[in-house]
């Protein structure tokens, strides 16, 4: 089981320039497989072009109170880097005067951030549409200082997304540590019990699901009903839908690939599985994801692969809508893990 | 050529078979496609199934095959045991039945 990030254990991972290194060479380099460029080109669709923002998602920090074996953030309770008070503040003066219609905290886990209620506190006063928190769950046991997030999520008209990568313990605890599963179940019921999830109310409780493997996750609809039957079976648990978003190559991940020797096969799966429709709704299209330090990017993916943001604005203060629409999106081979089979997003399939 | 018999290379080569009789192997791969379809059984019961057969028939690109599809759809582990075990049971059964033919064999022989 993980204890340490991959910067914390020095691994030549946790060097951004050498995860896109393993990403251009080998079999992309001899021309195996296409490159996503490539890929692209082929249906005319480089280089690739945002839509209007819609979606800002914030990254508050790389803290957390788990170390997941799949993490792409290298996220876990060593990793210092913290989003301070003020970048908060040029956030939310972006989000006053922007036409942005949802609000996306992650991490990291985005509670560990001390000014994490102040913060959610004042954009929750600007008011957008959908204002999402990505919780990892057990936070809200970890500590008693965390068990009243339930109540705080509520009171803020929260939108809780919370990770999950099976209904079974042994399932959930290999990919996230142990003890994670029977925590992420209590933290459940007291979301349930304070009108999270259940079938009428409007506090929304969505689950995500991460496939504890190097395979692919299978269609959302089927799980979505399986992970339904089996948490309320077993638990008398409920939730909305359930997002089913595929690993993409980097970062622990990454790290896990190449170790287990399924990098090459997993690229191959990815490259196969690639659909254009998808292309359509990735998620860099609408979504701008800010780091912990206010820089940006095109998709979370691309900050922890330290791809800024193409042209003269890369910082959160300088953020201008004009100038985001004419941009081209940063790409890089791990891109093929948001256009395979459905389509990959923070919000589960596109297609 | 390869020094071994399978190579799990070729599973991704599968459909190249239609490029020497292109109506029967896209007759056979439309087939295949319909047949994992939802149904009166779901593609989650006859990935399953799949699993199964593909250990009776000990065909290593199925196993590959369908132990990834199983774990695409959530299958836990002791599902696909208990599936594999289904299949075994069967071919074992299928052997130990004509014991029976055996038996008859012997008695009818015997004074």
């Amino acid at each position: 089981m993980l204890k340490k990030s991959l910067k914390q254990r020095k691994s030549e991972l946790a060097n951004t320039q050498r995860q896109l290194d393993v990403l251009s060479n080998g079999i992309f380099q001899n021309n195996e497989l296409p490159t996503f460029a490539s890929t692209l080109k082929n249906i005319n669709a480089h280089p690739l072009q945002p839509n209007t923002v819609e979606i800002l998602q914030i990254n508050l920090g790389y803290m957390c109170n788990q170390v997941c074996a799949h993490c792409h953030v290298d996220a876990g309770p060593d990793r210092k880097e913290i989003m301070t008070k003020a970048t908060m503040q040029q956030c939310l003066d972006v989000l006053k005067k922007s036409e942005i219609h949802t609000l996306d905290l992650t991490g990291g886990a985005p509670e560990m951030n001390p000014n994490f209620r102040w913060f959610v506190e004042e954009a929750h006063k600007i008011g957008v549409n959908d204002f999402i928190v990505r919780s990892n769950l057990t936070i809200i046991m970890a500590n008693k200082k965390y068990n009243d997030l339930p109540g705080f999520f509520k009171k803020h008209n929260i939108h809780v997304v919370s990770s999950m990568p099976h209904w079974t313990r042994n399932k959930t605890d290999q990919q996230r540590g142990e003890g994670v599963f029977n925590a992420s179940i209590e933290a459940l019921k007291k979301l349930n019990n304070v009108g999270y999830g259940t079938k009428e109310s409007n506090l929304k409780l969505d689950l995500v699901y991460n496939p504890s493997g190097a395979f692919l996750p299978g269609d959302q609809n089927s799980l979505e009903l399986d992970f339904k039957k089996a948490l309320y079976d077993d638990f008398g648990i409920e939730f909305h839908q359930l997002f089913a978003i595929t690993n993409l190559p980097i970062s622990r991940f990454l790290d896990y690939l190449l170790a287990s020797e399924n990098y090459e096969d997993y690229m191959y799966t990815l490259v196969e599985a690639f659909n254009p429709k998808a292309v359509d709704n990735v998620m860099c299209k609408n979504t701008i994801s800010v780091g912990w330090d206010g820089f940006l990017y095109d998709c979370d993916f691309n900050q922890m692969l330290n791809l800024k943001l193409k042209g003269p604005m890369v910082h959160i203060k300088d953020f201008d809508k004009e100038l985001l629409k004419n941009r081209t999106i940063q790409i890089a081979q791990h891109c093929y893990g948001c256009t395979a089979g459905a389509g990959s997003s923070c919000q589960g399939s596109v297609v | 050529m390869s020094k071994t018999y399978y190579d799990p290379a070729d599973l991704k080569k599968f459909t190249n078979i239609s490029e020497w009789n292109e109506e029967l192997g896209q007759k056979f791969f439309d087939y295949y496609g319909k047949v994992f379809e939802e149904g009166a059984l779901s593609a989650r019961e006859k990935s399953l199934i799949a699993l199964a057969v593909a250990h009776v028939v000990k065909c290593p690109y199925c196993i590959d095959a369908y132990t990834k599809d199983g774990l695409q759809r959530g299958i836990t582990k002791e599902e696909m045991m208990e599936a594999v075990h289904a299949g075994a049971a069967i071919e074992s059964g299928a052997t130990l039945v004509h014991g029976v033919q055996m038996m008859n064999k012997y008695n009818k022989l015997s004074m």
